[in-house]
């Protein structure tokens, strides 16, 4: 979005008007989460009685039909298929396949898509430092692709055009072999060209190794902070984590609190220069690229991150309540990468899945860490 | 021979079977629709990527809070609005009927938005395949709603720009009694000139509004042909009257009737200008306006200098010509009309045209009399000036 026209004409007298609005607003949008309407400035008050929360996307996307739910896709890891080889190596396997699907990435709004697996992100692949990877890539898609990793492999195995394999055309298959190297927060994506336009229409996904010794017992959450160019200005429209539009506005995320909540955050979006990540009423630690066992940054509650940047965040809430996350651009944030953790007194934790639709089984692979 | 008899019966056989012969290609038309959209008529395979396209009609703020806004679905296809942006950001919103809009189908989208006093807001409807259909809000103001007050404010403006100065150009008319013949013509030249302004100035805005009407509305082949029908009518009007040479007192009607519609598509200017939030602008507009249309008085009396008409008729002329001015404000301010504005323009231009017709007949006929060419020095000059002066006043107006 960068369409934005000078206003032509200036008057004095803007002051008081606007800031009572302002209020008004905030309050508005808090209130009809914690359904203690709070009005402030009688114009607005009457509004907000039969618009709760006005000031974000409409409506519901219907996850069933795109196949995939962004809540879902918090904890979903995709361990692949295990197995030893001679040495007594663990080997992992996984199948990948491109191809063209039609999502709805905010209510009502729908892009033609390039996904992995039909997903948007793909398959968020997790495996072990020291693992020996096998992933099985088959194009069914209308375009050449081809599945580039972060992380250590040699230039045959590097998913680029020309390189080794090269671009896999359609029809076609390739498997990419490696082992997993660095420990750390990863992430793959298409690179065929013209790659701006491979990347922007859903080509991507994380690629989480874990350490050898393992990461503290926490509660994880991947999230791919997403963006859709819907009329292909060459700027994004929906901005999000997990690709629906204000998807954790509607369905706040579950949380306990005390508890340890580990983030596993990737920016890809396209065209913008930066993305970033704030987080209400509490600080994190923050662990860049995820390739330390110690935090490089300390207490923080922003952190930012250029495309194809990303890390590990790790908090606790101290008090039970609904918490904002968002993009601290606060444009990206009113376009759609906004949402709320629920944090609830652990007795309550069972209710509060309830009340997004979720169940024992989320909470079990959100907790169970990279052990598998 | 074969000829006259197939004439000479057909009056008698002009009932049943004739009246068959003219329904059966509307018959056939109805199978080959019928066709057409049970089956596809085999053109499956041509049908492209939906083709969406709306046009945003009217954005109004109505209070403080809300934005409305208007529009029309002026593509080939259904088209739905999930969600709506405004200054890059989404915010919920009603619709009425619905956010779904048919072929030629309209909708008001109502937005609880706090909008910012005197700044400016962009309003993105976002199309179901994300295509964004963009307006814009040029300075915030409330949308001024029919009041007493506002009524009577509006009024006063029409009356300064319209009413005012043509009653002051009319008050030339004793002293364009005393001209001489030369002088007159002249007079008459300039008002042809003033008038060719006119007509063009008003041609242009006619194509202003029509190029922003949904494209059924064929903006402007409209504007075209509501032009040359309205010349036409006026035509016909003036030559079904007696003899070769029109009634002065109906040409001065005439040209007060053409300046009027002028003056209205002015009015109307100037009162969605209000509406739209461009009220600083006022008086100095109005003032240019009042000085621009000073001429257009002379333009009305020019043709009944040598018969007095009556006070009773230089009221109704003044009426005419300037009374518009108010209607324009008016409905400009509390209820503008694309359409209607681009029709009313499309009315003036023929109207203008058809008195630049009369009174350029004056000048040839007065040149004929005084034994000079049309084309001399003085009714060039004069012409040149009616022009000037137009284009000059209109500085004050034009930004």
């Amino acid at each position: 979005m960068n369409d934005v026209t000078r206003r032509r004409f200036l008057k004095v007298g803007i002051g008081a008007t606007a800031s009572v609005m302002g209020t008004g607003l905030i309050a508005q949008s808090m209130g009809a989460q914690q359904e203690t309407p709070t009005p402030t400035g009688e114009e607005y008050s009457e509004h907000s009685a039969h618009n709760n929360m006005s000031e974000m996307l409409m409506g519901a996307v219907d996850h069933e039909r795109n196949g995939f739910d962004p809540m879902q896709m918090l904890v979903d890891w995709d361990f692949g298929t295990v197995s030893t080889d001679e040495n007594g190596e663990t080997v992992r396997e996984y199948e990948v396949s491109a191809g063209d699907v039609e999502i709805e990435i905010a209510p009502g709004i729908f892009f033609p898509a390039w996904a992995f697996n039909a997903r948007v992100p793909g398959p968020s692949i997790r495996c072990t430092e020291g693992d020996h990877l096998k992933v099985h890539f088959s194009n069914f898609g209308t375009h050449p692709h081809t599945m580039h990793f972060h992380g250590f492999h040699t230039s045959e195995m590097d998913g680029i055009p020309h390189v080794g394999r090269g671009e896999v055309l359609p029809g076609e298959d390739f498997t990419y072999e490696f082992d997993a190297d660095p420990f750390g927060c990863h992430l793959y994506h298409c690179h065929a060209t013209p790659l701006k336009r491979h990347i922007h229409k859903g080509m991507y996904g994380s690629f989480i190794i874990d350490p050898k010794a393992g990461r503290p017992p926490a509660r994880e959450f991947m999230m791919m902070m997403n963006a859709f160019d819907t009329n292909f200005d060459g700027g994004n429209e929906i901005y999000a984590v997990n690709t629906v539009g204000h998807e954790f506005m509607r369905r706040p995320i579950p949380v306990k609190v005390g508890e340890l909540v580990r983030i596993y955050l990737i920016n890809i979006i396209e065209f913008d220069l930066i993305n970033s990540f704030h987080l209400h009423a509490n600080f994190f630690d923050y662990y860049d690229t995820g390739t330390t066992l110690q935090p490089t940054l300390r207490l923080v509650d922003t952190i930012m991150q250029a495309q194809g940047q990303r890390g590990i965040l790790e908090f606790r809430f101290r008090w039970p309540g609904k918490y904002m996350f968002h993009a601290h651009v606060s444009e990206f944030a009113e376009l759609g990468w906004m949402g709320f953790f629920n944090a609830v007194q652990p007795e309550d934790y069972a209710s509060a899945l309830a009340e997004v639709g979720l169940d024992e089984e989320w909470d079990r692979k959100g907790t169970q860490g990279g052990q598998v | 021979m074969s000829t006259q008899t197939t004439t000479a019966t057909t009056p008698k056989g002009f009932s049943g079977s004739v009246w068959l012969l003219a329904l059966i290609p509307l018959l056939l038309l109805g199978v080959v629709l019928t066709y057409l959209v049970v089956t596809g008529g085999g053109l499956s395979d041509l049908a492209g990527p939906p083709v969406e396209q709306i046009a945003i009609e009217r954005i109004t703020l109505p209070e403080p809070g809300i934005i409305r806004i208007e529009v029309i679905n002026d593509g080939p296809q259904t088209v739905t609005i999930p969600q709506i942006q405004v200054d890059d950001a989404y915010f919920g919103f009603t619709a009425e009927p619905s956010n779904t809009l048919p072929r030629l189908g309209s909708a008001t989208f109502t937005i609880p938005y706090p909008w910012v006093q005197d700044e400016t807001h962009h309003i993105a409807l976002v199309s179901g395949l994300g295509t964004l259909f963009v307006g814009e809000v040029g300075v915030a103001v409330e949308t001024p709603s029919p009041s007493l007050s506002l009524f009577t404010r509006f009024g006063l403006i029409g009356l300064y720009v319209g009413v005012v100065p043509v009653f002051l150009g009319v008050l030339w008319y004793p002293f364009m009694r005393q001209l001489g013949t030369r002088a007159m013509n002249f007079i008459l030249s300039l008002t042809v000139g003033l008038l060719v302004y006119l007509a063009i100035g008003t041609w242009l805005d006619a194509n202003e509004f029509a190029a922003e009407l949904p494209a059924f509305w064929q903006g402007v082949p409209l504007v075209i042909f509501i032009a040359l029908i309205s010349l036409g009518v006026l035509l016909a009007v003036g030559n079904a009257q007696k003899g070769t040479e029109s009634n002065p007192l109906s040409i001065s009607y005439r040209i007060a009737l053409g300046i009027g519609l002028h003056n209205l598509g002015e009015g109307l200017a100037i009162g969605a200008a209000f509406a739209l939030g461009q009220a600083a602008l006022g008086t100095f507009l109005i003032l240019g306006f009042t000085l621009h249309n000073i001429t257009e008085g002379v333009g009305i009396t020019v043709p009944i200098v040598r018969h007095n008409p009556g006070l009773k008729h230089f009221a109704l002329l003044i009426l005419l010509a300037g009374g518009p001015a108010i209607l324009g404000t008016w409905i400009g301010g509390f209820a503008f009309n694309p359409v209607l504005a681009t029709i009313f323009l499309a009315i003036g231009v023929g109207a203008i045209l058809q008195v630049v017709w009369e009174v350029g007949k004056l000048v040839v006929r007065d040149s004929a009399r005084m034994n000079m060419p049309v084309i001399n020095w003085v009714n060039f000059s004069g012409l040149v000036v009616g022009i000037a002066l137009m284009y000059f006043t209109a500085f004050l107006v034009k930004f």
